[in-house]
């Protein structure tokens, strides 16, 4: 999604710049003003400067990676077989000649795994446009519904048929959650959709969502990084793509150098990790502690 | 019970058995119950954000003297943009904002709870000498395996996959005690439901005869 679409000329574009400067000055101003008023809020912690070398070191990583891939250099992802699942239930859907369903997750676009399932259904809707069958994509937050309509509306782009988009099949259902999970089991009974994609970040409306697809005999593939839902999604679906394997599938997908850079460098930061929690086992055993409590956060 | 609260009772329970009419097939009087809260939710939150965020945070601050509160009103207007073709374009500084401050304030916090605090709880003696120090030895290598499972610069082949199939069942086995505990409060909530119509429909009992 470009930020500044091409009929809009420099001068406006200087226009909105200068007035995103000047809210971020204003912003600053505020909060320098309120810290004046109240001398116990401070700027820098000193008990979490761990916190401050971790994020530090973790962003120089995965900088650097974003680099490497923004430079051309091959990053290799191994390929997730959630994204067969994909394939496999959209391919199903235009066999029986019924519609897909995408459902995003019941959490804001300003939430990480959200963006992950826009990404997602940028792909869902290539397909979705390209075999010339319906995408449902019902929403829970009103600021998802214009991400996910520029999703589609680009998905049916790219497959060349711009045309075939239909706004109204994105729609809001409601802001709360079980009324949005009614709804979504509404669509799954009377408009029977062939696949159920489920992706994004889900909360106790996971098994009742999970649990009608299966009735209606939709094939189903979810993927949350809500450890506590993935149970649910894992015995009613046919595929479930667990935690992190959500961010990697948005990754592989978009071939973006920012989001394979991230995951390259998230990978060596799990190696790292690795290596510290090892480091710290044995220091423990030999009852050194320090190293240990250098992590503890208050 | 009043004959009001007989009443709104009496309502409730007629929507919670239009739900429950769910569980033999979709019928008419789910179809109802199901419009109506969206319907009513839908109105609902419409007022919550008016007179929880609208007015407390927008109009009353910007009422006080406190102007800077117009930068959040005018982000809010140009969502208002998106209604029209040519200026829809405008939105995007108002998602952006959104999408950014949202990631700016979860990575930190994610970091904090979700890395370096469980890394914390995981740097544990480890021993076969007893049982508490064995069971640190299966819960660092249950980690370890299971941080395999999620590391996609590697084929899952030879001893990798060895481990990162361990680390697969660990979660699985995690899974299973989630689904088991999880369910068991759907249970109490099942009950609670049951509770509240045995309840009402012995007042009403009462009431009428």
């Amino acid at each position: 999604m470009k930020f500044f679409p091409s009929h809009t000329n420099l001068k406006s574009n200087l226009f909105v710049k200068a007035l995103f400067l000047f809210f971020c000055f204003l912003l600053i101003d505020s909060s320098l003003s309120f810290a004046q008023e109240d001398l116990s809020q401070s700027w820098f912690n000193p008990n979490r400067v761990n916190m401050l070398i971790f994020l530090t070191f973790f962003f120089a990583i995965i900088i650097f990676f974003i680099q490497r891939a923004k430079k051309g250099k091959s990053l290799f992802i191994r390929r997730i077989a959630g994204l067969d699942a994909i394939e496999e239930a959209v391919g199903r859907a235009t066999e029986m000649g019924r519609p897909v369903l995408f459902v995003p997750g019941i959490e804001d676009v300003n939430q990480i795994q959200t963006i992950a399932a826009m990404i997602i259904l940028g792909n869902v809707a290539k397909m979705v446009a390209a075999y010339d069958i319906p995408l449902f994509v019902p929403i829970c937050r009103p600021f998802v519904v214009p991400v996910a309509e520029e999703r589609v509306k680009e998905g049916y782009a790219a497959a060349g048929r711009p045309d075939a988009y239909n706004r109204d099949n994105v729609r809001y259902i409601s802001d709360e959650q079980f009324a949005y999970a009614a709804g979504v089991q509404g669509i799954m009974l009377r408009d029977r959709p062939m696949a159920n994609l489920m992706f994004g970040s889900f909360f106790a409306e996971s098994l009742m969502l999970a649990e009608t697809g299966f009735l209606t005999g939709a094939i189903q593939v979810a993927g949350t990084a809500n450890i506590h839902q993935l149970p649910f999604f894992v015995v009613a679906c046919d595929y479930t793509i667990i935690g992190e394997e959500l961010f990697a599938t948005s990754a592989y997908l978009s071939k973006e150098p920012k989001l394979l850079g991230s995951l390259k460098g998230s990978d060596l930061a799990k190696a790292i990790i690795m290596g510290i929690l090892a480091l710290g086992a044995i220091l423990e055993t030999l009852g050194i502690t320090q190293f240990t409590r250098w992590f503890f956060i208050e | 019970m009043g004959t009001a609260e007989l009443i709104w009772n009496g309502v409730a329970a007629l929507l919670v058995l239009c739900i429950y009419s769910f569980l033999y097939k979709d019928n008419p009087f789910y179809k109802f119950a199901e419009h109506l809260v969206v319907g009513v939710s839908a109105g609902y939150f419409a007022m919550i954000l008016y007179y929880n965020a609208f007015l407390p945070k927008l109009i009353h601050p910007i009422r006080d003297g406190k102007f800077w509160y117009i930068i959040p009103g005018i982000l809010g207007l140009l969502m208002w943009a998106r209604f029209s073709k040519k200026w829809q374009w405008l939105s995007r500084p108002t998602l952006g904002f959104v999408i950014g401050s949202g990631a700016g304030l979860a990575i930190p916090l994610y970091l904090q709870n979700y890395v370096i605090r469980q890394l914390s709880a995981t740097m544990l003696p480890v021993g076969f000498t007893s049982w508490p120090l064995i069971t640190n030895v299966m819960i660092i290598i249950m980690v370890f395996c299971s941080l395999t499972y999620f590391y996609f610069s590697k084929q899952h082949k030879g001893a990798f996959g060895v481990a990162a199939t361990f680390g697969i069942w660990t979660l699985m086995v995690g899974f299973g005690a989630g689904f088991g505990m999880t369910v068991m409060g759907r249970v109490a909530l099942l009950a609670e439901r049951v509770v509240f119509l045995r309840d009402y429909f012995a007042e009403l009992w009462g009431a009428l005869f």
